[in-house]
């Protein structure tokens, strides 16, 4: 029984994981190779997981819906609204640098999850959308393998996809312009870049993999309520894990999940041991102080991150030389 | 004011701080628009074209302070120049990658070619921000040459750097000029590196060309003499 509750445990531990990795991918594309502050990306992650909601579940009274389409429909509605949110944001921040992009995402974000919260027609605000499809669920039941591991290979396969594009992108021509626009504006345009199109790509792809993380969120929990939105877990912690695992690396964005959510639902069980009876109710920010003091620790002692940027490898190399 | 840069010429700009030399180039390059007057290259008119643009138009840049790509490597500071890469659409880099790969081995050989030309390869995988100030100053006079450039404007391309350095610099200039047919047009201080390489040599002060000609015959102008002393004397009473 035991072994089981580990078991359930660990599957559910990598499937959020898996989802935050997505998110962190995403924020990589944007902060880690362009240099775009956006702490926004609980908007992204929230209109991802909301598309896909709606796109998927059966006829209701409740919300916005009845389009009963097939989660991979989800999913990909998931990316698109999220990356044409991004096309938005992006158009209009065009001409913001850091700070103040920092700020207009922040705003957008919050304004997004209050939409969420209370236009009822559309998400049946603050309770929530409940009954989305877990796929491969009933699939697993029926074989006896529990809940969960359904949504654990889909949230993995869609990891390997989210990393393949990702990694690809970034060993490419368009991620060293990309890295080149983080390094110096006026460097990249002098060598013949147009840098406003390029940032604005990063922002839309990178929006789109967030959208992504938002979809499989939806369906991994199947209940989705604007709680989940909120700016600590919805953007912060994708930040810690970028920061700490490596802003630059999409390995680093992955490992940074894993290390960040392993100290994040760890320090649930220390907490309550450590803390006095009576002081329960101060787990919840005194984990988030934590968090924030690690975030400095970082900072301060490996400012690059456990696996700091390389230059991607020589894709060319092997290649024939037929075009020059 | 006028000035004109001849083809084929290594022109020289010169004139006390604060002359107008770099907003000059700043206007010529697309980056400040211009109240009133234009910018032709090639008798086309070009002003207020955005960089960029200048740039696919044969018009290339270095600047003042080193604009280097500083946690790139100096090989990446070159690759990325080169215009008309594939693999800069996103799509293409997806599903076309064997044709990006391709064209990426050889934007490699033509960066290799540049380290060679200006004898840095043993920093190519070194990052730029490690490099020194003349050897940044380098780097940027190599990425102009991962371009077919016609007019290359060199904002102080000798500032703060030591003499062999700066011999190597004057060396891949001249040659440029001659093998590539590159158009120079460059802001300087150090007067013998503008005697050694600029063939017309024009001074600004305050905004307007006061004497254009070779070096040795504006070292006799009066004009240009009491423009740098003038500077310096208002200088000085400003100090005080």
């Amino acid at each position: 029984m035991e072994l089981t509750g580990i078991a359930a445990y660990l599957v559910s531990f990598f499937t959020f994981v898996g989802i935050y990795s997505v998110l962190a991918l995403g924020l990589n594309m944007q902060w880690g190779l362009t240099g775009q502050f956006n702490i926004g990306i609980a908007g992204f992650f929230a209109i991802g997981a909301y598309t896909s909601a709606i796109l998927t579940t059966s006829e209701t009274t409740r919300h916005l819906g009845g389009f009963d389409q097939p989660f991979l429909v989800g999913l990909a509605g998931a990316v698109a609204a999220s990356a044409l949110l991004g096309l938005a944001v992006g158009w209009i921040t065009a001409r913001l640098r850091t700070d103040y992009l920092a700020i207009a995402t922040i705003g957008i974000a919050e304004t997004l999850r209050l939409v969420i919260a209370n236009e009822g027609w559309l998400t049946n605000g603050v309770r929530g959308v409940s009954g989305i499809q877990r796929p491969l669920d009933g699939t697993f039941q029926a074989l006896g393998l529990g809940s969960g591991l359904g949504s654990l290979l889909v949230v993995l396969v869609f990891v390997g996809i989210a990393y393949f594009f990702a990694e690809r992108a970034r060993c490419s021509p368009w991620g060293r312009v990309l890295r080149a626009v983080r390094e110096n504006e006026p460097a990249t345009e002098a060598a013949g870049k147009n840098v406003g199109r390029f940032r604005l790509e990063a922002f839309v792809v990178g929006a789109g993999i967030m959208g992504l993380g938002g979809g499989l969120y939806a369906h991994h929990f199947g209940f989705l309520s604007p709680e989940a939105f909120l700016p600590l877990y919805g953007t912060f912690l994708v930040w810690v894990m970028l920061i700490a695992g490596g802003s630059g690396n999409n390995k680093g964005a992955l490992l940074g999940a894993v290390v960040i959510w392993i100290i994040w639902s760890g320090s649930e069980f220390v907490m309550r041991g450590v803390l006095p009876e009576g002081y329960g109710g101060h787990a919840g920010p005194l984990r988030v102080i934590l968090i924030g003091v690690l975030l400095q620790v970082i900072l301060i002692t490996r400012p690059e991150g456990l696996l700091p940027e390389k230059a991607p490898r020589d894709i060319g190399k092997g290649a024939g030389r037929r075009e020059s | 004011m006028s000035l004109e840069v001849e083809p084929g010429s290594i022109t020289g700009l010169i004139g006390p701080n604060g002359a107008g030399k770099s907003t000059l180039f700043n206007i010529v390059a697309g980056l400040i628009r211009p109240d009133h007057g234009r910018v032709y290259l090639d008798n086309r008119d070009i002003t207020g074209h955005p960089p960029y643009q200048l740039f696919h138009q044969g018009l290339v840049r270095t600047f003042q302070i080193p604009h280097e790509l500083a946690r790139m490597t100096v090989r990446e500071n070159l690759m990325v120049v080169p215009p008309g890469q594939t693999g800069e659409n996103l799509l293409a880099s997806w599903f076309r990658w064997g044709r990006v790969r391709r064209q990426e081995a050889s934007v490699r050989e033509q960066a290799e070619e540049v380290l060679d030309f200006l004898s840095i390869r043993h920093l190519a995988d070194e990052r730029a921000a490690n490099l020194s100030g003349g050897q940044k100053k380098l780097l940027d006079l190599g990425r102009t040459m991962m371009t077919e450039a016609r007019a290359v404007l060199l904002d102080e391309p000798g500032a703060g750097v030591n003499r062999t350095l700066l011999g190597r610099i004057t060396d891949a200039i001249q040659r440029l000029n001659r093998e590539r047919g590159y158009t120079f047009c460059l802001i300087e201080h150090d007067m013998d590196l503008i005697a050694r390489l600029c063939d017309p040599v024009h001074v600004m002060a305050n905004g307007a060309v006061i004497a254009s000609g070779q070096m040795s015959e504006i070292r006799q102008n009066e004009e240009v003499r009491e423009a740098y002393l003038g500077g310096a004397a208002a200088r000085e009473g400003e100090a005080q």
